[in-house]
């Protein structure tokens, strides 16, 4: 490095940009949630195999797998999971459009990411609504 | 060797590290987004699935978990989900875990979760179509 800066001039530029380097973008902060969202979902396979496991188990453990989703922690998780799984599979679908070349424009990528958003909050209580309508009211 | 001049992509440190290729081509990328891609319809499967469950009993949840077309829609969501996840916390182990026994460790501990938890799944819905 230094043997070579005397024969061309080096600019003092970062070599990876980092985050404290941008002014924080709802495109940026979307991506960010993306990958915590899928960290998320990747511990809440637990919660499905659990799920799985005590329903093949027997009545006892899945009476216990039930009694814990009507806690409010369960629900709340549940609630959690719910919006975290949709939000992910939204903006996956969004990545992919990216992967394919479009959305790029500075109004596609924008109003895109605020669908993402929007349609996740969106669909999360249009699921629990119709969830609680199945069940025939809030328990 | 090669001549690395100012205009090369590698940092310095990169070249002292021998970082660089793992020459494993674009597969981990590509199964990435074909697992993606899968999920989208299995997701809505499942959602729609578990929703129809929603305050049934012990028996029911079993009969229409072990039910051929249900048993298949989750078994297809769990391979495809349980894989998709494995490769995508190893992007981010890969990322933020530099120290390079922690990252080993915790490539195996990835590897291990997504294995246990994949059979798992499939041995419970296996178990609920075949009424072992």
């Amino acid at each position: 490095m230094m043997a070579e800066a005397k024969t061309t001039r080096l600019k003092e530029r970062p070599l990876s940009p980092h985050l404290q380097i941008y002014k924080p973008l709802l495109t940026m902060m979307m991506s960010i949630v993306h990958r915590i969202t899928g960290g998320a979902l990747f511990f809440g396979m637990l919660l499905l195999v659990w799920w799985l496991i005590a329903a093949a188990a027997g009545p006892n453990a899945y009476a216990s797998v039930q009694w814990f989703m009507e806690t409010l922690l369960g629900r709340l998780i549940l609630f959690g999971y719910t919006w975290a799984l949709i939000h992910h599979m939204l903006g996956g679908i969004k990545h992919l459009i990216w992967d394919l070349g479009y959305g790029f424009g500075p109004v596609e990528r924008e109003w895109l990411t605020v669908a993402t958003l929007i349609g996740s909050i969106g669909f999360t209580i249009l699921v629990w609504l119709v969830g609680y309508l199945v069940m025939g009211g809030i328990r | 060797m090669t001549e690395h001049t100012h205009r090369s992509m590698r940092t310095p440190l990169g070249r002292v590290r021998h970082l660089g290729s793992a020459h494993h081509g674009t597969r981990h990328f590509w199964h990435q987004r074909l697992t993606s891609v899968a999920n989208v319809p299995l997701t809505i499967a499942v959602i729609v699935i578990v929703m129809g469950l929603l305050g049934r009993n012990h028996a029911a949840v079993v009969q229409i978990l072990g039910s051929t077309l249900v048993a298949i829609t989750m078994l297809l969501f769990i391979v495809s989900s349980v894989y998709h996840m494995w490769l995508g916390m190893q992007v981010i182990i890969e990322d933020y875990v530099h120290d390079e026994r922690w990252k080993l460790f915790t490539l195996m501990a990835n590897t291990f979760f997504a294995f246990a938890v994949g059979l798992a799944a499939v041995f419970a819905i296996l178990k609920l179509s075949f009424g072992l």
